[in-house]
């Protein structure tokens, strides 16, 4: 009997509707051994980029990457995977320009196809303040060699000609900075490349095994306790995100972030319409438009502390009235799917990287909207970190110790751009 | 003529009626009362779309929003991308065409009108089928005051697409009782076209109704074409029905492949047969109502074909009556023809296994697999879910508060059973209100119906020799097969969520209604584990696509953020001022005459306040009105330099830090009395420091007997700036003696003028002589062209924003949020002087002594002179060390600081400009760099002060 | 969306409200005698609890009253809501006491 017949129209695909397919073998389902030299607690981006580099810039491959769910499956997998550098402070951009240039070679590191597209992106400008902000920006930026430029309104309108840059609407766009570097990944290629090429390094990623408690000697935390059995360590790396707040209650370590929820969005797939990732504070919108032809968009971040991974209904709403507002060719567009993530916000919305109390726990958190973008740049930093036993010069400015100090690196009023 | 599958006779289509629509560029015909899609199948047209990935032609293989075939695009009456054929319901005039994957947005804007409406009911129920209506009903009698939303054109759920009845009578027949009788019951609020998307804490529930979709062209211009409903439901009620599940077999996707029950809905609702040839696959019962209806209708079935053993021996009778030929232990594996089903392929099955099968010739393959009952909303309420082995489909798992489902959303799937889960379900949430249910709340009689012979949970048919599950579909609109699944098991993948992914499975437009659960299935199976381990995927709101522009509603445009103007707005529009957004204010930022840019308007505005006289709308500077015997200490506590010692009938200027010490707002404060002050802030400040204050005295200093109030809409501020202010503030006001001894500096009289109060303060943010003019907004025009009239000798020049920056800047006043950023102490800004020592501590003191405030390189406030004269410097623009060689290295190239404020000088005949510069003062004299267009300006670092740094004028 | 309890309005919409962190985090009675790291505390570091959580809620579009909240941010759902003069209930130490260090 033979099943089927040949197909019938054969017409072909819908041009960048289809994906590149993933690989045979991602990573082996491994059992925790009983110690490792490194234990990287959390299983996102930051943990497996990190595990990535310790094996292949410093051949640390003694490593442990402890999940608490299925790999890459918080923030990760929830974010709008916007790529960009173009921080005002030297710090911000220092670091996050280092990311950016990872994540220009990514692909072939990685043997994956992370579908890294750097089609630009624009920050609105639609007050004078925003405008002085913007400039502010754009010329610190080419001063650190990132790029920017800054665009009045006919040039924004070339680069995406479906934003709204008429002066009769509530507010106008008086302009924008443009980094044509900047661009959007695949977030679950992404991770799943770092997961891969670890795995390849036989550095072992374990899911399902959440950490219940730490056991401590002095100063030195000995192995953790997890929901698959004690795990010994001898050096511990935080990289669990919003849940960061949850692992130093239980060391005694005080962190100042709050973790929130952040809800995100997408629409059906559409014909190409939107080239380029726009962002604007003032009307909050952050969109583009993703490789299968969807619409991703981030709504603002939920008030109240939580981590529940969802959001309230209202924010989605003013989320949608601010995108029609700016591009009216999205109204009939549909809503298909809302989501929420944690994000973990520190006061001067920048990260908290570096040591602890603990002689041999580093932490990495505080990155809030910030972190998919930083993945490559802080994973090959906080590698670097742990195999010199000193903070990398790109996050040592990001240590905690600069809340007692006062030596913040605040990205809130000057940026002009939360996201 | 009628269509060739449009049946003579039955339906709830208004037959009487013809409407024409266009269809792939054909023009059909249909009738009021159709959707798209049973509009094209009575044309017998099965084939809609082509699958995105691989382009196979793909069907409408289900009736309503669960079906994963039938995707469209429309293009009249506008252009609306990726519908459903089975829910667009049809209109002359529609105009719409197969979808390849990706939709078109109309590239015109959408100007039809969407709003929101918010509800608040006792019992709000979703879902308008039987168990829905007897849930409404229970609640109604009782007094209840509820909402029934119900996502089709009509009410009755799945008694619209069967022959069910009731009460010995047509159930339809009771569905139009129920609804007459919910239409007489005043607290009810029944919708209909209304989908119940989102469900949310404490009953928050969104809706969707579509008002004027059906209406085509018609649609009246006034009515909302959609309303988002935001009904918050004291307890909900989701009797949200089922979904037929298909089962999986390879070429499962080719057109005329449907789900069971929506040959029996396209048949009973719509009036069209949907093929001429049937064979009938099952695992359970209930596709058997659909095999004899259909067969009744003219169809022949060729076979029904059940993967159980026995079949089902309770219709075994009826069926043979029939004559339809049973084929029990057997499944299809799979499918044939080219764009349409022409043969089944039939092999036994047993055990598990598949023998050698055969092809039967159809053109319609009706599947069933069983019901996946729709728990969306009680998911997203985070109500967990249990999987039913028996069902094979999972349940809601736990009770949850001021939420319930019933019916076949509970896995209730008997027409009476509904009903009576219906009604218990809204007893259930009337109880938990304490609203009694009334005695008498009566449900019609079902029939007694025998005990269905057990279905078989079956996902997919066993592969067959040759296959390798790579044409078996399971996500139809991703393309996604058993094969996929099967290599993302073999590529180490055990989570749902990990498999959702590398399969796509369960992303499209559906969402996963009938693929979500069959993959939950599959994986388990060829885990070895079981579907409860397994779970699926998160349901998240929408239940199904929401139009942005309907979340939107009406806040857009102007009604995006709500405009605020003052009291000679009229005046300044007719004046042909330019405005500026500060806030939500709208601000004049210069009155440009003929032939004038902004430039030169500024410049001549400059000149008058400077050299003749002025006049500002200052009407948006916050004001708050500080009353109470501890007001005094309120402000000592929050403002860095002393306001107790502050005399009645003077004014002080004042800054306020946050608890890190940084500055967050300034401005003057006038003594009203011992016990009373007016605090002016920014005008973007304005909310913010009355939150402040408030949250001060109410969290933390309770004891402080002290009022705080905006009084910012309460007055109109107009500053008369400039040499002959006094003129004009004397000529107006008579009742005050404006001298500068009797009317010193930074002091305010009440006068009034014919009667009206009036407050004048010797206030300057301008560095010249100046009287603010407060009176009450009602008054403000009369003012307001009293001042002018008074000043037209002087040459009275009314000036916006952009004089008002530069006449401060000029002076050195900073303004907060432009030349501060959140990062900048009253000392970075040289305002030690307003920084009480005497106080033992006020709100950011502390953060003052934290060693990063010691950094002699902080950055500071100075004054820059480009050294050419001409330069504007670009506000932004950075500040780098002065190079020798007038070049700049290769980045990074150290930033000193960066330009907050740039203007050019009609005062100083020059440009100059205000910056933050790190060690700024210490640097008073040194020439400095700032690049600008890619050419480095020499500046020299001044003091910020640059016009009258005695104040000589200010004071005189 | 919620309802939130406003102690002295009753249940009103989320939108009413502004969220204000943590509570029962006094300002310190003598700032200048703290060290660096004491006002630091202050300043920037708040409990972040996983779970039931006393926190400051502001009914700011209705009577503008401040009052607290035990909240669990896992579900959101508000325990109970508070006036500022109440005392606090003994939640937040059932939250501490699992914050330890093993030894």
């Amino acid at each position: 009997m033979s099943l089927g017949s040949s197909h019938a129209t054969g017409t072909p695909p819908t041009p960048g509707a289809d994906l590149p397919e993933h690989p045979d073998l991602l990573w082996r389902d491994t059992e925790p051994k009983r110690t490792y030299d490194v234990v990287i607690v959390g299983g996102g981006g930051h943990g497996l980029a990190t595990a990535h580099y310790l094996a292949k810039n410093h051949g640390i491959t003694d490593v442990a990457v402890l999940e608490k769910g299925w790999l890459a499956g918080g923030n990760m997998a929830r974010n709008t995977t916007i790529i960009r550098s173009n921080y005002l402070w030297d710090e911000s951009s220092g670091i996050y320009e280092h990311a950016l240039k990872l994540w220009e070679g990514l692909e072939d590191d990685l043997g994956y196809p992370i579908l890294f597209s750097q089609r630009g992106v624009l920050n609105l400008a639609h007050t004078l303040q925003d405008v002085r902000d913007s400039v502010r920006r754009v010329e610190a930026n080419k001063l650190n060699g990132v790029d920017a430029e800054w665009l009045e309104p006919d040039e924004v309108r070339k680069v995406c000609p479906v934003v709204n840059t008429s002066t009769d609407i509530r507010y106008p766009v008086l302009g924008a900075t443009y980094q044509p570097r900047a661009g959007i990944a695949k977030h679950d290629f992404v991770a799943w490349g770092f997961a891969r090429r670890a795995d390849e390094a036989g550095i072992d990623l374990v899911q399902d095994c959440e950490v219940t408690g730490f056991t401590t000697d002095g100063d030195r935390v000995t192995g953790v306790r997890t929901t698959r059995g004690a795990i010994g360590a001898g050096t511990v790396v935080l990289c669990a995100a919003g849940h960061t707040s949850v692992l130093t209650d239980m060391l005694g370590i005080r962190v100042p972030i709050q973790s929130h929820p952040l809800q995100a969005l997408v629409s059906e797939l559409l014909e190409p319409v939107h080239p380029t990732v726009v962002m604007s504070n003032a009307v909050h919108v952050y969109v583009s438009q993703a490789h299968k032809g969807e619409l991703v968009m981030g709504a603002g971040v939920d008030s109240y502390n939580g981590y529940g991974q969802r959001g309230a209904f209202h924010v989605i709403e003013r989320q949608m009235a601010a995108a029609v507002e700016l591009f009216p060719v999205f109204a009939r567009a549909h809503l298909l799917r809302t989501w929420g993530g944690i994000v973990d916000v520190s006061p001067d919305a920048s990260p908290i990287v570096g040591r602890t109390p603990y002689e041999n726990v580093y932490l990495n958190c505080g990155w809030g909207t910030g972190g998919f973008k930083a993945t490559p740049g802080i994973g090959s930093a906080l590698a670097h970190t742990i195999a010199h036993d000193e903070p990398h010069p790109l996050v040592a400015p990001f240590s905690l110790d600069r809340f007692v100090t006062g030596a913040l690196v605040d990205e809130h009023g000057a940026a002009a751009v939360a996201h | 003529m009628s269509p060739p599958f449009r049946t003579a006779s039955g339906g709830r289509i208004d037959r009487a009626t013809a409407v024409e629509f266009i269809f792939d560029g054909q023009t059909l015909t249909g009738h009021p009362g159709d959707t798209l899609a049973s509009a094209l199948l009575a044309h017998g047209r099965h084939q809609v779309a082509t699958s995105i990935t691989l382009g196979r032609s793909r069907g409408i293989a289900a009736a309503w929003a669960e079906d994963p075939g039938g995707l469209v695009q429309v293009e009249e009456p506008f252009p609306e991308p990726m519908l459903l054929a089975t829910t667009v319901e049809l209109f002359d005039g529609l105009v719409a065409h197969g979808l390849p994957g990706q939709g078109r947005l109309a590239d015109v804007p959408d100007s039809a009108r969407y709003d929101a409406v918010h509800h608040h009911v006792d019992v709000l129920v979703v879902g308008a089928g039987p168990a829905g209506l007897a849930a409404a009903l229970t609640a109604a009698r009782a007094g209840a005051r509820v909402a029934l939303v119900d996502e089709q054109s009509e009410a009755g759920g799945s008694l619209l697409s069967g022959t069910e009845r009731l009460d010995d009578a047509p159930a339809l027949e009771w569905v139009a009782a129920a609804v007459a009788e919910l239409a007489g019951s005043p607290e009810v609020l029944h919708l209909q076209r209304t989908t119940a998307f989102g469900s949310y804490d404490d009953g928050f529930v969104l809706a969707l109704e579509r008002r004027t979709d059906h209406l085509g062209a018609a649609a009246p211009r006034h009515v909302s074409r959609q309303r988002v409903w935001r009904i918050r439901a004291r307890s909900v009620v989701v009797a949200t029905g089922a979904h037929e599940r298909p089962v999986v077999f390879a070429d499962n996707d080719r057109p005329g492949t449907m789900l069971a029950g929506a040959a029996r809905t396209f048949l009973h609702r719509y009036g069209v047969l949907p093929g001429r040839a049937a064979v009938v696959f099952t695992t359970n019962d209930s596709a058997y109502d659909t095999a004899l209806d259909l067969s009744r209708a003219g169809v022949h079935v060729q076979a029904v074909v059940d993967a159980r053993p026995e079949g089902s021996p309770r219709r075994r009778e009826e069926c043979e009556a029939a004559g339809i030929r049973l084929l029990p232990g057997a499944v299809v594996t799979g499918t044939q023809g080219v764009e349409r089903v022409t043969h089944a392929l039939v092999a036994p099955f047993a055990d598990g296994a598949v023998g050698a099968g055969s092809a039967i010739a159809c053109d319609l393959l009706l599947v069933s697999g069983g019901w996946n009952p729709a728990v969306h909303l009680y998911s997203q309420a985070r109500g967990r879910l249990r999987y039913d082995e028996v069902l094979g489909a999972f349940l809601p798992g736990e009770r949850l508060d001021g939420l319930t489902v019933a019916g076949s959303a509970a896995g209730v799937l008997d027409l009476a059973g509904c009903l009576a889960d219906g009604r218990r379900g809204a007893r259930a949430a009337l109880t938990a209100l304490g609203i009694t249910p009334a005695a008498d709340d009566r449900l019609p009689a079902a029939p007694e119906s025998a005990v269905p012979t057990a279905p078989l949970v079956l996902w997919r048919v066993p592969d067959t020799s040759g296959a390798d599950g790579s044409t078996s579909f399971v996500d139809l609109q991703r393309d996604a097969t058993v094969a996929d699944i099967a290599r993302a098991i073999g590529a180490g993948l055990r989570s749902i969520e990990h498999v959702k992914r590398y399969t796509t499975i369960g992303t499209a437009h559906d969402q996963g209604k009938t693929s979500g659960v069959l993959t939950s299935g599959i994986t388990a199976e060829l885990l070895g584990i079981p579907v409860q381990d397994t779970g699926t995927t998160t349901f998240r709101p929408p239940y199904t696509p929401v139009a942005f522009a309907a979340l939107a509603g009406r806040d857009r445009g102007r009604l995006f953020d709500p405009e605020r103007v003052t009291a000679l707005h009229e005046w300044h529009v007719a004046a042909g001022a330019v405005f500026e957004d500060v806030g939500q204010w709208k601000r004049p930022r210069y009155y440009p005459r003929p032939g004038e840019d902004m430039a030169a308007a500024v410049l001549r505005e400059c000149a008058a306040a400077r050299t003749g006289v002025g006049i500002l709308d200052g009407s948006t500077l916050g004001k708050i009105d500080v009353q109470g015997p501890d007001a005094a200490v309120l402000l000592d506590r929050l403002y860095t330099n002393m306001m107790s010692s502050l005399k009645v009938g003077s004014v002080r200027y004042g800054v306020m830090c946050g608890v890190d010490g940084m500055v967050i707002d300034d401005g003057t404060v006038l003594r009203l009395a011992e016990d009373r002050f007016l605090v002016l802030t920014t005008t973007g400040g304005a909310a913010k420091v009355l939150d402040w204050m408030e949250e001060w005295v109410q969290t933390e200093w309770p004891d402080l007997r002290v009022h705080c109030t905006s009084v910012t809409e309460q007055w109109v501020t107009l500053p008369v700036v400039g040499p002959r202010s006094r003129d004009v503030v004397g000529a107006v006001f008579p009742g005050v003696d404006v001298s500068a001894e009797a009317f010193p500096f930074m002091t305010w009289r009440d006068t009034s003028l014919e009667g009206v109060p009036v407050r004048l303060a010797r206030i300057s943010f301008s560095g010249e002589l100046a009287y603010e003019v407060y009176v009450n907004p009602w008054y403000a025009v009369a003012v307001w062209q009293r001042l002018l009239e008074a000043g037209r000798p002087h040459g009275i020049t009314p000036y916006g924003t952009e004089t008002m920056h530069v006449l401060r800047a000029e002076k050195g006043y900073p303004i907060i949020g432009q030349d501060t950023d959140g990062t900048v102490t009253p000392h970075d800004l040289g305002m030690a002087w307003a920084v009480s020592k005497k106080k033992p501590d006020f709100i950011g003191k502390r953060s003052f002594a934290r060693p990063a405030n010691a950094d002699p390189l902080r950055k500071q406030l100075v004054g820059l002179l480009p050294v050419d004269r001409e330069t504007v410097l670009p506000e932004g623009s950075q500040v780098v060390e002065f190079l020798a060689d007038g070049e700049l290295p290769p980045p990074p190239v150290p930033m000193l600081g960066h330009v907050t404020s740039s203007y050019r000088s009609a005062e100083l005949a020059r440009p100059f400009a205000l910056a933050l510069v790190r060690g700024g003062r210490e640097r008073i004299g040194e020439t400095v760099h700032v690049p600008v267009d890619g050419t480095l300006v020499p500046a020299e670092v001044t003091g910020s002060v640059l016009v009258d740094p005695e104040g000589a004028r200010r004071d005189g | 969306m919620q309802l939130i309890a406003c102690p002295w309005c009753g249940p009103r919409e989320e939108v009413e409200f502004h969220y204000g962190g943590q509570a029962h985090v006094p300002y310190p009675d003598s700032p200048a005698e703290l060290s660096d790291e004491e006002w630091a505390l202050y300043v920037f570091f708040r409990d972040n609890t996983k779970g039931r959580f006393a926190e400051r809620w502001n009914h700011t579009t209705g009577c503008r009253r401040w009052f607290n909240a035990i909240r669990d941010t896992t579900t959101y759902r508000f325990e109970s809501v508070y006036r500022l003069d109440d005392p606090k209930p003994p939640v937040t130490e059932l939250a501490r006491s699992r914050r330890s260090t093993a030894p």
